[in-house]
């Protein structure tokens, strides 16, 4: 990250596509081969990341004079946990039958390392209104990682899109299950790389 | 208390093998990426995560079935959970380092980064979830943390002769350690209906 202040838009399309949580950072990444065997759950994840990274990035920006930094972790991980535990509240209430097939991995939002991450660097730094952007970047990344897992996923393994058949024919049924999980995402993240390397002359993602 | 070994070694081979975490929930995997290089870490975080993994799940459960349901906060689970394995991994981390520094030394680093884990949150929340009593929670736990390890074993050694391998360069790095792992969780399949519980 360059050290010269960025402007939200940019910030915002840092977190899309330059710092892109599952193809560049590579982290958080359990979510993202477990619900995108379908288009409906990764969208689902998709926006409660969203709104639990922006958030948090927003209540840690505003209390960011107010915390001991030596006691910073137990708080950080306090006030994902509640945001957490409001999404899961709201979407057992209201989107019951996502619910029943997610429910564990919205839960498992808290020990995500990325919106962990992101309170950290930059949230705790800076101020509401670019934390908010950042945060609203990253969540939209995170987002349209899931959204393209899950489409190839889906009408690959499914041959449909949201439940809807789209193709006819016998699906690749190894793409839903859970080791097609894991293929799409190194195949899609090798297809980024090439990508930046060719056109853009990247050196692609670090990874860990 | 009667205890039920047959149910518990059922447990216990189904979450290691059959709903191995990291190949068929795919939960853990940031740390299964990360520690998975070589060899030797990756015995040193299995070791540790292991114990982590039951203590925690043990206070988990005390906390829940004496605390939580008793004062009907049941709800707040998550965050009760999370605060828990916090508080412990810093206080593990704290009394390590003065009373053994040489076996600080060794596996100090994985605890730090054991916090991150989503396995170790799950599994509180599953047994709370699926209403085990003391012994399946326990057995659960253990059984967890062998399947992680076991996974990660299987990964690090078929990364160190990967080192050597002439990988295209987009997919060097993680891209190829995505593919691999697809392959393993493809053999671990082999597993489903061994037992049925």
């Amino acid at each position: 990250m360059s050290l010269k202040p960025k402007t939200n838009i940019e910030l915002i399309k840092n977190g899309m596509f330059g710092e892109n949580t599952i193809f560049r950072m590579a982290i958080s990444l359990c979510p993202s081969i477990a619900v995108t065997n379908g288009m409906k759950n990764g969208v689902a994840l998709g926006i409660s990341v969203v709104f639990v990274q922006t958030m948090v990035n927003v209540t840690i920006s505003a209390m960011r004079k107010f915390i001991n930094p030596k006691i910073r972790i137990p708080i950080f991980m306090l006030v994902i946990a509640g945001y957490v535990t409001i999404i899961d509240l709201l979407m057992a209430t209201y989107a019951r039958p996502i619910y029943k097939e997610i429910g564990l991995y919205i839960q498992i939002i808290v020990a995500f390392a990325s919106i962990f991450a992101r309170a950290e660097v930059f949230a705790s730094k800076n101020k509401v209104f670019s934390s908010m952007c950042d945060g609203l970047g990253m969540g939209i990344g995170f987002l349209l990682a899931m959204v393209v897992i899950s489409f190839f996923r889906e009408l690959l393994g499914k041959g449909a899109l949201f439940g809807y058949p789209i193709v006819s024919g016998s699906p690749l049924l190894i793409m839903i299950l859970p080791a097609g999980g894991f293929l799409a995402v190194g195949l899609l993240m090798g297809f980024f790389n090439w990508i930046d390397m060719r056109f853009f002359g990247g050196k692609g993602a670090s990874g860990v | 208390m009667n205890i039920d070994f047959v149910k518990l070694f059922q447990l216990i081979v189904s979450s290691a093998l059959i709903n191995n975490f990291v190949f068929t929930m795919f939960l853990g995997l940031c740390i299964f990426f990360g520690v998975s290089k070589k060899m030797e870490t990756a015995v040193g975080m299995s070791i540790t995560f292991t114990m982590v993994m039951v203590v925690s799940a043990a206070l988990s459960w005390v906390v829940y079935q004496f605390i939580m349901i008793p004062l009907q906060l049941t709800f707040l689970k998550i965050i009760i959970f999370i605060g828990i394995v916090a508080a412990f991994v810093q206080s593990a981390d704290t009394i390590m380092k003065k009373v053994s520094p040489t076996m600080y030394y060794k596996l100090g680093v994985y605890l730090a980064l054991i916090t991150t884990n989503c396995i170790i949150i799950a599994v509180p929340l599953k047994n709370a979830g699926e209403h085990y009593n003391f012994f399946e929670s326990m057995a659960f736990a253990l059984g967890s943390g062998i399947g992680f390890g076991l996974a990660l074993i299987i990964m690090a050694s078929i990364r160190e002769k990967l080192e050597v391998a002439d990988v295209p360069r987009p997919f060097r790095g993680l891209p190829i350690s995505f593919i691999l792992a697809g392959l393993i969780a493809l053999a671990f399949t082999g597993f489903s209906g061994l037992i049925t519980l």
